[in-house]
């Protein structure tokens, strides 16, 4: 195994029954990076991790978690990973304090090293004036940061994250973003789930796109971006008239009519937005709004796929 | 969340052992937390306290006139009876905890995690027989106020307190099975009711000798029967004849199955969510 990579996948299969859920995935994610595994529901995302967290077994193809193979060296997996699934795992009856204790406890620290491990968690994650309250009394978010703290106990070097701001407010999903990033400055390698397209351009080092049990396309959310094509200006018209008047102005430059009284022109430099507004002018077309977009992730999978993020 | 940007340390603060060992603290851990929810939940709390009470004073005073049960007074006869059929009751909420479990994100969690992940099963069963534990005092202590009059010595007493703790240990563990089967929580209470019944076709509550042919030997034979018998004999110090060895076979050989079956359902069931 290179020890470049803290996760090595090549050719993963898995069927349930006569239906195959991966059907041959190649991941690569080097030590101390986010690989974020962008995809609808269904797309084979959580089966993956659930592959490479020892919980299922596969049918094919190779897996390594921090230089252990996935299929013969479990305890080792386990020893090197922390989970954070898409079902928050706390005992809801147990205090948040007594949740971390009992965990800490089965990952063999010794009672008094549980008990400062515990605390010292429930402080790093706002959640020292709620520790001896019932899991069962907390947000949703409070659930999530616990359900975090429980997987960095041991400090594990290999972080799970399946879907892990699925259902939080804006502002839980903010933190939890800023908790990932102090976690990668500390040098974890965490493998992230996710349907939200802002979260993977937000955390993630390389973006995987995977739809049908298939990684469709691998890069930086800038490659991906770039796969996708220019920014676009958008100019928005009082009425439809106007807009007659600014695609037939625009000839040249191939305008989109996106949406109802706005056009688009792709735009690959400063200047091209000047030559645009002045042709209008020329024309005596005035745009009521401008604006550049980039494009989004969500262009990506539409180019990608054919079909927007979230369909089935 | 706190905005400290101090990362977290990648080093292990983790203590190695044998795997035995590892196991033995995954059990202790685990039964501690099954234990701790005794306390936590009120259902679990009203059938261990409040329902066997009940149940006594129901049957000492609403049916026992009507009954006739020789030479034993009835509350000296039902009172086994009734601890089995609380018995059921009670391990009706380890069905439950066992499918709430298996259901939630926590069983998932310790599969992920370097320990015996089927010791949580241990901890529900421990915990079964703790509030079992409890109930039997409850009802004995509230049978001895309504005129339960033991005439056991403390080698009965041991013999049918050991009696008791094998078939508690037993059923809970088919509760537990019971749990792993259900796919709902509601129905895993569902399920566990049916053994709530058994002892009622047997010589729990009232002498199968009044049965029709059929009913009374299965009600006289039957290992709940067995049991409620050996353990009433215990009680009022009258001779239990083979009962309490067929007791412990039975459930010592029903135990027997229950364990290794019960652990590979768990290990199947996981495997395939």
């Amino acid at each position: 195994m290179d020890p470049g990579y803290a996760i090595e996948v090549s050719g993963l299969r898995k069927s349930y029954g006569a239906v195959e859920v991966l059907k041959g995935v190649d991941l690569r994610v080097e030590r101390g990076s986010l690989l974020a595994l962008l995809g609808p529901n269904g797309a084979g995302k959580t089966t993956a991790v659930r592959i490479l967290s020892t919980l299922l077994t596969y049918d094919g193809g190779t897996a390594t978690v921090n230089g252990y193979d996935v299929a013969t060296q479990a305890t080792g997996v386990r020893r090197s990973i922390g989970l954070t699934g898409q079902q928050t795992a706390v005992d809801g009856l147990l205090t948040g304090y007594e949740n971390l204790v009992m965990m800490s406890r089965l990952f063999r620290l010794r009672p008094a090293a549980a008990r400062a491990r515990s605390r010292e968690l429930l402080d790093r994650f706002g959640l020292s004036d709620a520790a001896d309250r019932q899991v069962k009394t907390y947000s949703g978010g409070m659930r999530r940061r616990l359900d975090l703290a429980i997987s960095l106990i041991t400090a594990p070097p290999v972080l799970f994250l399946d879907e892990p701001t699925t259902g939080l407010d804006p502002r839980s999903r903010g933190e939890m973003w800023q908790t990932v990033r102090e976690l990668l400055a500390g040098g974890v390698t965490v493998l992230l789930t996710t349907q939200y397209l802002e979260e993977a351009d937000q955390l993630a080092d390389q973006i995987a796109v995977v739809d049908g049990g298939r990684v469709v396309a691998e890069g930086t959310a800038t490659q991906l971006k770039q796969r996708v094509g220019a920014e676009r200006l958008e100019l928005t018209f009082a009425d439809q008239r106007s807009v007659g008047a600014a695609l037939t102005a625009l000839g040249a430059d191939q305008p989109r009519a996106d949406r109802e009284l706005t056009v688009s022109v792709a735009v690959d430099h400063a200047s091209d937005v000047k030559r645009v507004l002045d042709r209008l002018a020329d024309s005596g077309v005035r745009p009521e709004r401008l604006f550049v977009a980039e494009p989004t992730l969500d262009d990506v999978f539409l180019t990608l796929t054919g079909r927007p993020a979230g369909d089935r | 969340m706190t905005t400290t940007t101090t990362p977290v340390s990648v080093t292990t603060p983790v203590t190695r052992g044998a795997p035995l060992s590892w196991a033995l603290t995954d059990a202790r851990v685990l039964i501690g937390r099954s234990l701790r929810h005794i306390t936590r939940s009120p259902e679990q709390m009203m059938v261990m306290l409040f329902l066997p009470v009940m149940q006594l004073l129901i049957f000492r005073y609403l049916f026992g006139g009507a009954v006739a049960t020789g030479d034993v007074t009835y509350v000296n006869y039902v009172l086994s009876g009734i601890i089995v059929i609380s018995v059921m009751f009670n391990v009706t909420s380890t069905s439950v905890a066992v499918c709430n479990d298996m259901l939630e994100g926590i069983v998932e969690r310790f599969r992920s995690m370097p320990m015996l992940s089927s010791a949580v099963l241990i901890g529900h069963v421990a915990a079964a027989l703790l509030r079992n534990g409890v109930s039997i005092g409850v009802m004995v202590g509230a049978g001895l106020l309504v005129g339960f009059r033991p005439e056991a010595g403390f080698v009965d007493w041991l013999a049918a307190l050991g009696l008791l703790a094998l078939f508690v240990v037993a059923v809970s563990w088919l509760a537990a099975m019971i749990g792993l089967v259900a796919k709902t929580v509601e129905g895993a209470g569902g399920l566990a009711m049916p053994l709530v019944f058994v002892p009622y076709l047997g010589s729990a509550i009232v002498p199968p000798s009044t049965m029709p042919e059929v009913l009374r030997v299965i009600a006289e034979n039957q290992p709940v029967s067995v049991m409620v018998d050996a353990v009433r004999g215990l009680f009022v110090g009258v001779p239990i004849g083979n009962t309490g060895w067929l007791a412990v076979a039975w459930w010592a050989g029903i135990l027997l199955v229950l364990v290794p079956v019960t652990g590979r359902l768990f290990r199947r069931k996981v495997a395939q969510r």
